[in-house]
């Protein structure tokens, strides 16, 4: 069963598809190889064939039939000769040359013969001696043939044809081989991955990838499945996260206000205390709306959606906006504020979830420090490995390194602002306002007070 | 966002609830800065929402602001009074029953009706927003919301719609002059000095004299943000500007409307 599955897998398809366009490479490749070497070999007995007969044509033309017939026996003399000669009468007797009888071969359109030596010693291998020749007839119908003996050329190429025959086997076994071998190994790799799927499916939803770290397109495969899986695990848990603190702070003032109005049914008489408790509830309430639409705009910040629509903000300009925004309230609170603009960055985001998030930031900041500190709102771009940045420090309170991870959970306030009012969502929203725009939220200790700083990836805009 | 629905019996004075405006405030009203409203009386607003307590209760409190109130309780009917009468205002949900409140204002724009529309929705994010001032919406106000924010904002769209028929390069509320032009402030005979940011609070406020307007409603406005500053920015700039206008003059001209917003008065 497994092998057809490995039959019917892209790879195995793709392996196959490279292993027939190698073997085509391959079989070109072995044809030039034969082309010059046994093709070679076979131009060149023509050539020497033709060297011959030129050489001949010569003597005849000098000293007629006579002097043909001596330099016939003369180079059919030379011992281990693999030329062949004959000369013989218009009744085919020969009168010169080494071999025995005129073949009995037809001739083609341009004279050349392929016939056997009958009188030649038979080979080791009992095969027998080919031979290739030219005949011409002379004037007066004498017969001349002028031949080489192709045993040695033919031995080469039977050799040189094995070996290529060889190569080819070896190559389709090779190539088949590593096919199926690449192709089991990434199927191994996606069974691996689908696997852990079902796995996580199944429930075990801290299951993981593995990722051998070699970087390929599996791995990044992987690694992007991972990283999926985190982020639905993050939002899972803040999901869980986001129910109960619900349940907590949203039913508790709910109570409040319930227990308020119920009291006031049973207890108040007049009306002044009537529109006195009545105010009380529009403010309760006013409060719960507001941390709902807190909430819902985390929501949308963590959904992600917004990106589609994200345009290019200049950094500079929203932060010149917002401490012309907050100037005259820090000053009221008897703060110093001092707006530090040291670039003018563009990054891709929303303007009006950045403007929320810096506003988040600076109503902290105004809210925590003491009189006669300071707030300083700074814009610096790109630089010293890091991306734009604008950051809100001041000098309150700050807030523990230890603690600087769970302040950005929702509803989370420090024990010692409970007293002051807020909701416990504010850093929550810049956090997932930073988290939409791909940036870093860093907090640090400004000695005293707490410095936030949202640090963008230094992708600049196109 | 803090305010809400009070009885007729009235508040505290200057307290601007339904009930009390027809009565008080605007008799109350110079007539140096009648020219500023659109409108003699009350305006003629579409109510256009399906839940019936919701339209109930805003359909009340308009009324007794003394405006004259016709409520469609679906996308079809809406379309067919919005079409049919003349209106001030339209306030239209954007989620309705037959026809969703988007597509019925698109319908009225594609059909050269140009009356001012106010949308209200559920839906609060940014995204949303931007949908419904692109389908042809003037404002766009979050539910829930406090009914002061809401007649501040149906009132400013009515005065937005006359305003937008004068060209004007002077802006005057009793002997407070603006010229838009020179970017020069005058009260009286003294020239008041503004910063940039206070020059366009006050022409927001004086291009809504006699109205209340929320303090979202000068964040959007003014600084073009839409959210609520949980601290008292906007009150500290409003007081600024109170400073340099009313301080050398026995009587004020910015009023704190409380639980709403404010409101400039001659």
């Amino acid at each position: 069963m497994r092998d057809f599955a490995l039959l019917r897998t892209t790879t195995f398809r793709v392996a196959l598809l490279y292993l027939g366009l190698f073997l085509a490479s391959v079989l070109v490749i072995l044809g030039m190889i034969y082309w010059f070497t046994a093709g070679f070999i076979e131009r060149q007995t023509d050539e020497t064939i033709a060297a011959e007969i030129a050489g001949l044509r010569e003597q005849y033309r000098q000293r007629r039939l006579p002097g043909l017939v001596e330099v016939v026996n003369a180079r059919s003399a030379t011992p281990r000769t693999s030329t062949l000669y004959l000369v013989t009468t218009p009744t085919y007797t020969p009168l010169a040359g080494n071999l025995s009888a005129w073949p009995d071969a037809q001739p083609d359109p341009e004279g050349w013969i392929t016939f056997e030596i009958e009188d030649a010693p038979v080979n080791n291998d009992g095969s027998r001696h080919d031979a290739r020749a030219v005949v011409f007839t002379l004037p007066g119908g004498y017969h001349l043939l002028v031949g080489r003996d192709t045993r040695e050329r033919q031995q080469f190429q039977e050799r040189v044809l094995n070996a290529l025959a060889w190569a080819l086997l070896l190559t389709v076994g090779l190539g088949a081989a590593g096919g199926v071998l690449i192709s089991r190994n990434v199927m191994h790799r996606i069974d691996a991955i689908n696997r852990t799927t079902r796995q996580i499916m199944s429930g075990a939803l801290q299951e993981r990838m593995t990722v051998q770290g070699n970087g390929d397109e599996l791995d990044q495969l992987a690694a992007n499945l991972n990283a999926m899986l985190d982020q639905i695990e993050h939002l899972m848990v803040g999901m869980r996260q986001v129910s109960d603190s619900v349940a907590h702070d949203l039913r508790t003032p709910l109570t409040r206000l319930r227990s308020r109005l119920e009291i006031t049914l049973v207890e108040a008489g007049t009306e002044d205390e009537y529109r006195a408790a009545i105010q009380d509830a529009i403010g309760e309430a006013d409060r719960l709306l507001g941390i709902f639409s807190a909430l819902l705009s985390i929501a949308e910040a963590e959904a992600g959606t917004l990106q589609r629509s994200f345009q290019q903000v200049p950094l500079a300009d929203l932060a010149r906006q917002m401490a012309d925004l907050y100037e005259p309230a820090a000053e009221e609170a008897g703060l110093g504020f001092e707006s530090d603009i040291r670039a003018e960055p563009i990054v891709l985001g929303n303007q009006q979830l950045l403007a929320q998030a810096i506003a988040n930031l600076l109503d902290n900041a105004l809210k925590y420090a003491p009189e006669g500190g300071r707030v300083t709102l700074t814009v610096t771009g790109i630089g010293e490995g890091r991306g734009p940045c604008v950051s809100i420090a001041d000098s309150g309170p700050g807030i523990p390194a230890e603690q600087r991870e769970s302040v950005l959970r929702r509803f989370v306030r420090l024990e010692s602002s409970r007293s002051s009012p807020g909701n416990g969502l504010g850093l929550s929203l810049v956090d997932a306002v930073a988290r939409l725009h791909g940036a870093r939220l860093e907090m640090d200790d400004n000695h005293p007070g707490l410095i936030v700083a949202i640090v963008f990836p230094r992708i600049t805009p196109g | 966002m803090s305010g809400g629905f009070q009885g007729p019996s009235g508040g505290p004075s200057g307290d601007r609830m339904p009930g009390n405006r027809g009565a008080g405030d605007r008799e109350g009203d110079p007539p140096g800065d009648r020219p500023f409203f659109g409108y003699d009386g009350g305006m003629k607003i579409l109510v256009i929402e399906d839940d019936a307590q919701a339209a109930a209760y805003m359909v009340k409190g308009l009324k007794e602001s003394g405006h004259v109130v016709d409520h469609a309780s679906d996308g079809k009917d809406g379309l067919f009074m919005a079409g049919s009468e003349a209106y001030d205002v339209l306030i239209v949900d954007r989620m309705l029953p037959g026809r969703d409140g988007l597509s019925v204002v698109e319908i009225l724009r594609g059909a050269g009706t140009e009356t001012p529309v106010l949308f209200l929705s559920a839906l609060g994010s940014v995204d949303d927003r931007v949908r419904g001032l692109r389908a042809g919406g003037d404002d766009y106000l979050t539910k829930p919301y406090a009914f002061s924010e809401l007649l501040a904002r149906v009132e400013a769209l009515g005065r937005r719609k006359s305003a937008a028929a004068a060209t004007t390069t002077k802006l005057q509320v009793g002997d407070l002059e603006m010229d838009l032009l020179s970017r020069k402030v005058k009260r009286g005979a003294k020239q008041i000095d503004l910063l940039p940011r206070e020059f366009r609070l006050l022409e927001y406020l004086m291009r809504h004299a006699g109205n209340v307007v929320t303090r979202t409603m000068l964040l959007e406005s003014v600084w073009d943000y839409h959210f609520d500053p949980q601290t008292n920015v906007i009150d500290v700039h409003v007081a600024r500007l109170r400073q340099k206008i009313d301080r050398d003059f026995p009587t004020p001209m910015i009023h704190t409307v409380r639980g709403a917003g404010y409101c400039l008065r001659a």
